[in-house]
């Protein structure tokens, strides 16, 4: 039992994004066969063995990676569900068509990317000690409100529970898939600081560093995450040594949710 | 920052309490294969029979101390012998525990006491006699050292007639996160996260059911295991290297991020 991923076929969507990239790299050096997938019709330095251009919210574009994957594999081992938006608004000013959009990239995503993956992670999950493995990317939003944020923390509050039931219910057929959700804290990606930036636009803080200062106080580590401190976990939950940990939260934070 | 090696903990020296069964061993096996050096530390005799053919089959990267974690001078003698012997320390594991059973209305102060001195008591002065020398550690390396409490899922949830159990891993549960939270603020570099298992077949779990079962509440004990094995979503109990898998990820750089953080193995047991 190894925390490593020979063999894997691995797909992760968000590929393109600051912590995408690093799970990418991560799983790839782990000795998976990643594909990566993210908005773009094309990105460049992504270490993986193949990219593809997929807008998570679409049922037709996930068929269409998963037409490749079957072809390609005939299975998949590791479905990290990583692409995600954020909006950071008032309640008053977030626009129902908003609050539908983020949902529908953030949480439906993940139910209409299970359904047309579930026939490669169920071959995958008979090929492998362990199981095949499903990683959704929640959020310390998940387990603590946050203003402003009041659709991104629903939205992965509801991917927490989503990765929970899915846990339940497929341990239950037999399906040999385990499904954990990941909440990281703070992380240095141009998705956080484009929120901060959201923070002094909306006028809740004065300017970027003090947003920054207000995030990273958050943190007792007293910092915020790298990038490269999720990849790890990640490989773990993929890995054979996870092969009891389903349904788990598995918080990367620095502390955040331990005060 | 990922490898597929098997010595990642190499040059890393690691403390495991309790660690001569059942999860305790796993681990120690664990970070042996991966290359630490790891102190064993248990409550039986340095000459016992049976830690002498463990440590005849662990070799040379093993050590034996003896600790009652219950008792503070165990824990100072254990923390001179660590560091004269390694002079650092990367990682402790306080997996030493036993159980408690039966109704509150009759179980005896005295019943309570003893599982609040090993289970509690022993994760607190293993914290506080290691902090130095983990805190000197830590700031040599990347990711710091990592201090790794065995709780419980019933450190998260109630259960029937395991009052005091699910007391003292309850207790656990908030202690690593008040040492997480006090080490990162005051910049220790030291990591601390629980771990929360679901039931494991180890010779704990084995003697408890027997227990059940001699009182009469099944008809066997492994009447009682089938009924955990059927309870748990993934259908079975763990095995011990099931545990030993996540206390390895803790105790790696992997993890540099966790601190606070309770890691729950426990088949979908706590999701229900």
């Amino acid at each position: 039992m190894t925390i490593a991923l020979p063999g894997v076929i691995a797909l992760v969507t968000g590929a393109a994004g600051g912590i995408g990239r690093q799970l990418c790299k991560a799983m790839t050096a782990a000795g998976a066969t990643v594909i990566a997938t993210d908005l773009a019709a094309e990105a460049s330095g992504i270490d993986a063995a193949l990219y593809l251009q997929h807008d998570v919210s679409s049922a037709a574009d996930w068929s269409r990676v998963v037409a490749t994957i079957t072809a390609q594999h005939g299975r998949l081992d590791a479905l990290v569900n990583n692409a995600a938006i954020s909006i950071v608004t008032k309640i008053e000013d977030t626009p129902l068509a908003e609050w539908h959009r983020l949902n529908g990239i953030n949480v439906d995503s993940i139910i209409i990317g299970v359904q047309a993956c579930l026939p490669l992670l169920k071959a995958g999950g008979k090929a492998r000690p362990g199981g095949a493995s499903i990683v959704n990317f929640a959020s310390v939003g998940a387990m603590r409100g946050a203003a402003f944020n009041a659709a991104y923390c629903t939205s992965k509050a509801a991917v927490s529970m989503l990765s929970k039931c899915m846990a339940i219910e497929f341990a239950g057929l037999g399906y040999n898939i385990r499904s954990n959700s990941v909440h990281p804290g703070g992380i240095q990606t141009d998705m956080l600081e484009s929120i901060m930036q959201r923070y002094v636009d909306i006028g809740a803080v004065p300017s970027l560093a003090v947003a920054s200062a207000g995030v990273i106080a958050n943190h007792p580590i007293g910092r915020l995450g790298r990038p490269d401190e999720l990849g790890g976990g990640v490989v773990f939950l993929c890995s054979e040594a996870a092969s009891f940990v389903t349904a788990s939260e598995l918080v990367i934070d620095g502390g955040f949710t331990a005060m | 920052m990922t490898t597929q090696s098997a010595t990642r903990l190499a040059g890393r020296v690691a403390m495991v309490t309790g660690a001569l069964r059942g999860i305790g061993i796993a681990i120690v096996e664990r970070y042996l294969a991966e290359g630490a050096e790891v102190v064993l530390a248990d409550l039986k005799a340095d000459s016992d029979p049976d830690v002498l053919a463990v440590m005849q089959r662990l070799g040379q990267a093993a050590s034996y101390v003896r600790v009652d974690v219950a008792q503070e001078a165990d824990w100072e003698a254990a923390a001179k012998v660590v560091r004269d012997r390694f002079g650092r320390l990367d990682i402790l594991v306080n997996n030493a525990g036993v159980d408690c059973v039966g109704p509150v209305e009759t179980l005896g102060l005295d019943a309570w006491r003893r599982i609040m001195g090993i289970n509690v008591d022993g994760v607190f002065l293993g914290t506080k006699h290691f902090t130095t020398l983990l805190s000197e550690t830590g700031k040599t390396t990347a990711a710091g050292s990592s201090i790794i409490n065995i709780s419980s899922i019933m450190g998260l949830v109630g259960y029937s007639e395991t009052s005091a159990y699910n007391a003292s891993k309850g207790a656990v549960r908030l202690f690593s996160k008040a040492t997480a939270i006090e080490f990162a603020q005051k910049r220790m570099a030291i990591r601390v996260n629980s771990i929360h298992p679901g039931f494991v077949k180890t010779p704990l779990l084995d003697i408890g059911m027997q227990r059940w079962a001699d009182e009469g509440l099944a008809p066997s004990a492994q009447a009682l295991i089938d009924g955990l094995d059927s309870a748990t979503p993934l259908g079975r109990i763990a095995r011990p290297e099931e545990i030993a898998g996540a206390a390895y990820f803790l105790a790696s750089d992997d993890s540099s991020y966790c601190t606070g953080s309770e890691l729950v193995v426990d088949g979908g047991w706590t999701a229900q």
